[in-house]
């Protein structure tokens, strides 16, 4: 059989990635544990849990609630801070020949500009994710994304201190009234491009217990629960900004999912919660996407991107 | 329940666990549950089999049990640390909280093939959360059943009772399995009598393969450094004392990148 041509490519500012398919931040470590499973090679890329200037511990447990095809997590951004990852997870994933993207997280507008500078010049990375959006922060005031100003402040000090080696992808958050205006901001502030959604802020009660079921009280939900979310953010943005390349995630289970991501506008799809369940989803994913495009007729991801809008 | 599972079986050394999708293809339930391995058989006539004890109190528990035979599940393992075998003959006792007593039993079997004495302590609040299967006892010197309202065995908690066995039998390692209020509990024995204690630790767990980070537990190190560690990676199994046993639902002071 003669194989057609297809290309699987896609682009995230001046970086070209084999495939469409990331991990989601948070949802694969700095690629270890899945290493076990397969060659992070046969991934677009890995985007690393969000690292913060300092160790964080975390928040307390429970962490996690499962609800209907969801979950709730509540770490609260646990991790050993950027020393240590320079130190020992990115050589390592350099070694592995992964292409990677480092998610960035600060509590400050101050962090994220030492982060950037941190990362600058850093050998082997093939882009930042810029985390203005965890929910599970103690002061819901600090979720930057929620606020245009904010928002702008940070994407602008990144900007300036990471230089233009690598794109910047802005990660926005689905809870607030207008996330095209959030988004217009961001990317005018310098953004390359977009990562949409993080995850939904919600909250379980144990009944046993009469009390919240995390120890954080609320969580960021995730898994095909949120899907339409993410389609309906995806889509939205889109629409306003067709030129802006837009990293989907929300709950991508198949490929059938990562082709609704792609037709409301995605240039690419992280796998995220779905890793939980299945440490090889991400490429059981691109497998079924790739033929799925085939089937259609593609003969390339870009032709798929936004066919959704008219 | 009796899973055939082929080579897994003799790679799974008790206090291991696994992990199993739940549901159907076409589930709302997305994460796996996971069971302690309860007993092993490398050489059954289907090929290596575990068993594992199914308490069907959760939806997903519920659709596990009640598969036919024949039916085919998703199932990894196995995960996770396991007890740690004395090399030597030595007294052990082994303490169990509810059903997260199953993976007890496996080691009593394994202990008593090295030659240490064995005894039991199993609690529960009351007699119908109790597991402690007839030939389990096989194994065993002695098997002491306590359940909180007195509705079988002795009345009270398993640590109640603790400190007297301890010095009959003159215990040396005490392994443990159960809630992490009871695990807690019977640290603060052990740990009085300068005694070695192993336990397996209960955490909420979504990807039990170490990348999800909602399973962990406050761990000090060699180093001396307290870390948020994950039970699913450095545990189930872990040594007791090296446990901070801090109050539920908080991070104990002085934990690496606490605030």
């Amino acid at each position: 059989m003669i194989e057609s041509a297809f290309d699987f490519r896609t682009r995230f500012g001046n970086r070209y990635f084999p495939n469409p398919i990331f991990t989601a931040s948070g949802c694969a470590g700095s690629g270890r544990e899945l290493s076990n499973f397969f060659d992070l090679k046969e991934l677009g890329a890995i985007v690393t849990k969000s690292i913060a200037v300092k160790p964080r511990s975390g928040r307390a447990t429970p962490r996690m609630a499962e609800t209907p095809s969801g979950m709730l997590n509540s770490i609260g951004l646990q991790g050993p801070g950027i020393d240590q990852f320079l130190e020992n997870d990115i050589p390592w994933l350099v070694s592995k020949g992964a292409r990677i993207i480092v998610s960035i997280s600060g509590e400050t507008v101050e962090e994220y500009a030492s982060l950037a500078r941190r990362l600058r010049g850093i050998a082997g990375l093939s882009g930042v994710e810029v985390n203005i959006s965890c929910p599970n922060v103690e002061n819901r005031g600090l979720v930057f994304a929620c606020d245009p100003i904010a928002s702008r402040a940070v994407v602008e000090l990144v900007r300036k201190n990471m230089g233009g080696d690598y794109p910047m992808i802005v990660k926005l958050s689905p809870d607030v009234t207008d996330i095209v205006a959030i988004a217009r901001e961001v990317v005018s502030a310098g953004a390359d491009a977009l990562a949409l959604i993080n995850t939904v802020l919600g909250m379980v009660i144990d009944i046993e217990g009469m009390r919240p079921k995390l120890a954080g009280i609320t969580g960021g939900l995730s898994g095909p629960a949120i899907r339409p979310i993410a389609i309906r953010a995806i889509y939205q943005v889109h629409s306003a900004m067709k030129n802006i390349p837009i990293l989907g995630m929300g709950g991508v289970v198949s490929g059938r999912d990562a082709l609704e991501l792609i037709y409301a506008g995605a240039s690419g799809v992280s796998v995220g919660t779905a890793t939980f369940g299945n440490p090889t989803a991400a490429l059981r994913i691109k497998s079924e996407l790739e033929v799925l495009l085939r089937d259609k007729n593609f003969t390339s991801l870009e032709e798929a991107v936004g066919a959704a809008h008219d | 329940m009796v899973f055939a599972v082929g080579e897994i079986a003799q790679h799974s050394r008790p206090g291991n666990f696994v992990a199993i999708a739940v549901g159907g293809p076409n589930s709302s339930m997305i994460l796996r549950r996971a069971f302690a391995i309860y007993r092993v058989n490398e050489k059954s006539a289907t090929g290596g089999t575990l068993e594992l004890v199914v308490a069907a109190h959760g939806s997903g528990s519920r659709w596990l049990s009640e598969r036919s035979i024949g039916e085919k599940v998703d199932l990894v393992g196995p995960l996770g640390s396991s007890f740690g075998i004395p090399t030597e003959s030595v007294n052990t006792l082994l303490v169990g909280g509810g059903y997260g007593s199953a993976p007890l039993f496996g080691l009593a079997e394994v202990l008593k093939s090295r030659l240490c004495r064995v005894d039991v302590v199993i609690g529960a609040s009351t007699a119908g959360k109790i597991y402690a299967p007839l030939d389990g006892k096989r194994s065993v010197s002695t098997m002491t059943i306590t359940t909180e309202d007195g509705s079988a065995g002795s009345r009270g908690k398993v640590t109640d009772f603790l400190p007297e066995i301890i010095e009959r039998f003159n215990v040396e390692v005490v392994y443990s399995c159960g809630p992490m209020g009871m695990l807690k509990a019977v640290n603060e024995i052990t740990e009085k009598f300068k005694i070695v204690h192993q336990c397996a630790v209960e955490e909420s767990m979504a990807c039990g393969i170490g990348v999800c980070m909602t399973c962990v537990i406050p761990l000090r190190g060699e180093d001396g450094i307290i870390r948020m560690s994950r039970s699913c990676i450095e545990g189930p199994v872990v040594d007791g004392s090296s446990v901070v046993w801090s109050a539920p639902r908080s991070i104990p002071g002085g934990t690496l990148g606490a605030s």
